[in-house]
């Protein structure tokens, strides 16, 4: 046990909730109201009547309280310390914006109420539609996608319908080595074939091989600018000239808009859609992994195919508000209107901030990214060594060679001394890659405690290796097995005794 | 690492060991510990058919997905099932235990264009 | 307002650790005609107190469920109670500032807690495997048809029935058109799916169809005789999808029981709000035999190296990070947040409490049901001549939601627009126009209820 640590969190397994159970105990439970007859589920669905209910555990509200509370005390989030995650953006997430979502002219809001009784959620949408067009330069947008994927999805369906709409049935997408896997995944989905290039040695496009596999039957490109590596590619002119030349669509992975927000927009280089995730640029929750939305911007050539309802301005002396279906919609891609939750928290972000306030953040994203690289790049190898946007790639390959440390011993190091560890082995392209996002609401005591963190560890790399290949030391758990969880997949709680609990 | 002289390898990381005109098929130890252990094996069926370079399943590691090519053309005469409860037998017997089919040859000729043990070592640089 | 905490000397130091001048120094990668020469035109910059102020006027335009009107829709959104403690645990900023859990050594609350959601979904189900949650009800049931036609490799047909609701069709319809799926509907009869009907597709699709997508109870709150569709579904070789209300789960037999190989649903009424409809959660279960093709992630239970149990996101190479286009989905996130939430409701209703919910639903909607039929100004769309409303022959049950015919003289929309000026949504218009289809749940008093009906008399 090594004798350096933070500890940030540190309490152990805990059984589960229904290891917790015992019979009789009630939380939420409704008393039947005396003065109506009693409902006899048998008598009145038949076989369809459950002859008992789901057992589920018996417990009460303080240990149900206890219960997630221990939980919690065993999870990192952005408000126990830096989370430098690359390409998923860990900023703040203010508080103002919690609360506003759950105003109860926001959250109890039925999705059937007449239009006219939402005229103040239908005006944030379309503020907030107007906003992002704004920000990311299109004239429209669409806010249904539940997440960047969704989004992704979403743009290559607008795309299958534009092209249908002239008669011309293309079936190929391109993308680059460096892509996130949801976009070969949302080709795959929208029923088109994906043709993968190769990236230049500096990580951005190679247009040689853009050009050799752009053709007739290419009906989109999809890019992340800046890229998956943290770099603004300098040829994306000429990048969405060849794609338009082919008559193809060039799609915008957003991932990585907090480089540029306020700086560049991603309409002015050429996109013709873009996904936006306001759970990353816009700074709503990420929950442990959603709800996020993914809205999308696209052109005025392909507004008519937007998925509906969106939202509109009908009567500029009314101020009022209504949804409605573009002309040619592909219809929609989920029910009601999108996470109206999190665009809640989008837009009072936007509105807290201002168009200078976002230009400040993104411009101190890229800075603190640069800076931290600065501090990084003695130590470590630098995979594109040269000014990075919001985000850059370390290798941890000379570790891997000289001392047998990888990448993956270095992240875990990272969690003893109270960070949350970079997103590793991604991208593809670079050997034992960590990818540093560090936003721009980290303090610089924080990004240099984190500098000091990693150098510390390349000092300990050298001296204990064997240290790092166990790390974390401090954690609640320590690694563990995922090839025993994949091989005997435990996904589901079983009581110990059928007669205890109830059985399935 | 060991690569048997008794059988014969592709470049795809396979090995067939070849008894008539029948083989046995698995992957070579360069294979399963490049892969890491493997926690799920995808088997085809008994009586499939195959030409060779056919995808004939997959070995899944915990973070990745490789297929397994049949290098030559058969018809699956055998799975070992045993792979289906215990995947790891791959990492721990890559050669003998942790076989994967037993194929009908095609045209045992086929199999002279693969690569020997040492021609296969070769391969790995 | 921002939330940059570096100060402009910290900035300097940033630029000279860097070696550039300025900030524009960072950006010379991207061509000049595209760089913007100042910030975007978007209002905002003011403090928390005008931000408040706003914020307030906004949500004071909309007419809330909590305190303007009384709400009798339900489609997928309903207005149940949220136990206060949810919310209080939910701000627990370990939960909702954290990402997705890749490291699990410093994730074991959201995993564990996903672990114990994904068992209360299968407890729910009565299936064998479920996911960690999916965007909503939606975009489950496509996922699920799309499952179906993996596992069915080489049918791609999928017959859903016409009393799901329209939300859900047109987002089969919008994934369809991908050309990887071909939507049948199968029309709807007395008020549910038509088994006859459904029959006659399976036989004409000849042994195309990969799934057969029925709601339970459907749209228009009946609850059909899944069973007969389910088994006709077997016999054709394809998989049974139940798309369900989970409340009613505590009530009626489980999707798993009556032979279902996936339940999917919208997660919402599971302590979530209604939010306008989003965020909720899908929440999607199947099979032991189907786990391999299941879309979205898993959290699986194992141990570390000191032997401690924990929890890891398992059987990722199903996922769109490792397998890319052949990935099970393009979904690579859940939501998270919502299924901690409703993880922590099943965790307080228990068995008999999610029941003592169902049953309350079920008896204030008869009760509104009788007091509006009593009006004389709204008829039963479905009754059959012998009158029944029993659970064989005649009109199928309802569940805590049903459809009634508008008889009286007042045209439809505008008896809809009077009544919520008067404080009440009264329920959802059936697609075609003659009828409502209302809900009530256990916040649902008899004053609210009868107070309602009269109104109904006064706007006829």
């Amino acid at each position: 046990m090594p004798e350096q640590n933070t500890v940030t969190i540190n309490r152990g397994p805990r059984e589960t909730i229904y290891d917790l159970s015992d019979a009789g105990k009630r939380c939420l439970y409704v008393d039947a109201d005396p003065a109506l007859p009693a409902v006899d589920p048998v008598a009145r669905f038949g076989q369809y009547a459950a002859a008992e209910p789901p057992a589920l555990p018996q417990v009460n509200e303080v240990e149900i309280m206890r219960h997630y509370a221990h939980l919690a005390s065993m999870n990192f989030g952005v408000d126990v310390g830096m989370y430098p995650l690359g390409s998923c953006t860990m900023k703040y997430n203010p508080r103002s914006c919690e609360d506003a979502a759950r105003l109860a002219g926001f959250a109890e809001l039925h999705p059937a109420q007449p239009a006219q009784s939402v005229q103040g959620a239908l005006r944030l949408m379309h503020e907030l539609q107007t906003d992002l067009g704004e920000i990311a330069g299109f004239p429209a947008v669409s806010l249904q996608p539940a997440a960047g994927a969704h989004g992704e999805y979403t743009a290559l369906m607008v795309f299958r319908a534009a092209h249908a709409a002239r008669g011309n049935v293309r079936r190929k997408v391109i993308l680059p080595d460096t892509a996130h896997g949801t976009n070969p995944a949302s080709v795959a989905m929208a029923g088109y074939e994906v043709v993968q290039i190769a990236s230049t040695p500096e990580g951005l496009v190679d247009l040689d091989a853009l050009r050799a596999a752009l053709d007739q039957d290419t009906a989109a490109f999809m890019l992340t600018n800046p890229n998956t590596v943290g770099i603004f590619d300098p040829n994306i002119l000429e990048i969405t000239a060849a794609v338009h030349a082919v008559g193809a669509y060039a799609y915008c992975d957003g991932a990585n808009l907090n480089a540029i927000l306020g700086v560049v927009r991603p309409g002015d280089l050429g996109f013709d859609a873009l996904h936006i995730n306001l759970h990353k640029t816009f700074a709503t929750p990420h929950g442990g992994g959603g709800p996020g939305a993914g809205p999308i911007c696209v052109t005025a050539e392909l507004s008519p195919y937007l998925p509906g309802p969106l939202v509109q301005h009908v009567d500029s002396a009314e101020d009022s508000y209504q949804l409605s279906y573009p002309e040619q919609s592909i219809g929609r891609v989920r029910s009601f209107y999108g996470n109206f939750g999190v665009m809640v928290r989008a837009w009072t972000y936007i509105r807290a901030l201002g168009g200078q306030g976002l230009r400040d953040a993104g411009q101190q994203a890229v800075l603190s990214a640069n800076y931290l690289r600065c501090r990084l790049q003695d130590a470590y190898r630098v995979a594109y060594d040269r000014i990075c946007m919001h985000e850059f790639v370390l290798s941890g390959s000379p570790f891997a060679k000289a001392y047998g440390v990888h990448t993956l011993d270095i992240a875990k190091r990272l969690l003893d001394y109270g960070f949350h560890p970079p997103t590793i082995y991604f991208p593809l392209i670079v050997d034992e890659a960590m990818m540093i996002e560090p936003t721009e609401t980290e303090p610089m005591d924080a990004l240099d405690a984190f500098a000091d963190a990693l150098l510390a560890i390349a000092d300990e790399a050298a001296r204990d290796p064997e240290m790092l290949h166990n790390a974390p030391w401090t954690t609640p758990v320590r690694r563990l097995d995922e090839a025993a969880a994949a091989r005997t997949p435990d996904l589901c709680w079983q009581a110990p005794t059928a007669d205890a609990h109830g059985s399935r | 690492m060991a690569y048997p002289n008794d059988r014969k390898y592709s470049s795809d990381h396979e090995w067939l060991l070849v008894e008539g005109d029948e083989a046995t098929v698995g992957i070579t130890d360069f294979a399963q510990d490049q892969l890491g252990a493997v926690v799920y094996v995808d088997l085809p069926a008994q009586g499939d058919s195959f030409s060779a370079g056919d995808a004939i399943g997959e070995v899944e590691s915990v973070k990745s997905v490789s297929e397994i090519y049949l290098p030559v053309s058969g018809e699956v005469i055998a799975v070992n099932e045993a792979l289906t409860d215990n995947p790891g037998t791959i990492n721990e017997d890559a050669y003998d235990e942790g076989w994967i089919v037993r194929i009908r040859l095609n045209d045992p000729s086929e199999v002279d264009a693969l690569l020997d043990a040492a021609g296969y070592e070769a391969s790995l640089g | 307002m921002n939330y940059l905490p570096i100060t402009r000397r910290q900035q300097q130091q940033m630029l000279d650790t860097i070696g550039v001048s300025d900030v524009s120094q960072l950006y010379t990668d991207v061509p000049d005609s595209v760089l913007l020469s100042g910030a975007p035109s978007v209002a905002g910059g003011i403090s928390e107190v005008a931000l408040t102020r706003t914020l307030d006027e906004l949500a004071g335009q909309n007419a809330n469920a909590a305190n303007d009107y009384v709400c009798f829709a339900g489609g997928g959104i309903y207005d149940h109670h949220r136990p206060a403690f949810i919310d209080h645990l939910i701000r627990r900023p370990e939960f909702f500032t954290a990402y997705t859990p890749y490291q699990p050594e410093v994730s074991q609350g959201t995993l564990q807690a996903i672990y114990e959601y994904q068992t209360g979904i299968c407890l729910l189900t009565g299936l064998d495997v479920a996911n960690a949650s999916m965007y909503d009800g939606a975009t489950a049931l496509v996922e699920a048809a799309f499952m179906a036609t993996r596992i069915k490799r080489g049918r791609r047909v999928v017959l859903a029935s016409a009393a799901l609701s329209p939300d859900k069709l047109q987002t089969l319809a919008t994934y369809a058109a991908s050309d990887l799926i071909e939507v049948r509907h199968i029309p709807v009869s007395s008020g549910v799916t038509d088994a006859a009907a459904l029959a006659d597709a399976l036989a004409a699709a000849d042994g195309q169809v990969a799934a057969v997508l029925l709601p339970y109870p459907n749209y228009y709150g009946l609850v059909a005789d899944v069973s007969v569709m389910i088994a006709a579904t077997h016999d054709a070789g394809a998989l049974a999808v139940l798309d369900t209300n989970p409340i009613m789960l505590g009530v009626l037999a489980s999707p798993g029981s009556l032979g279902a190989d996936i339940a999917v649903g919208e997660g919402q009424p599971l302590g979530n709000a209604m939010s306008f409809g989003g965020p909720g959660l899908g929440y999607f279960a199947c099979t032991a035999a189907c786990m391999r093709q299941i879309p979205g992630r898993l959290v699986g239970r194992t141990h570390d190296v000191d032997g401690k149990r924990g929890y890891v996101l398992t059987l990722a190479t199903r996922e769109q990070h490792i397998r890319r286009e052949k990935a099970t989905s393009n979904i690579c996130s859940n939501h998270a947040l919502n299924a901690l939430i409703a993880g922590m409701y099943l965790a307080a209703t228990g068995p008999d409490g999610l029941r003592s919910i169902a049953l309350d639903c079920l008896a204030k909607a008869d009760y509104l049901r009788e007091q509006l039929l009593a009006t004389g100004l709204f008829s039963d769309p479905f009754a059959t001549d012998d009158g029944s409303d029993g659970s064989s022959g005649g009109a199928r049950p309802h569940g805590y939601e049903f459809t009634l015919t508008w008889t009286g003289q007042t045209p439809l929309r505008d008896l809809h627009d009077e009544l919520f000026a008067r404080g009440y949504l009264a329920g959802i218009i059936t697609p075609d126009g003659t009828g409502l289809i209302l809900a009530t749940t256990e916040k649902r008093t008899i004053a609210e209820i009868d107070a309602f009906c009269q109104e109904v008399v006064r706007c006829a």
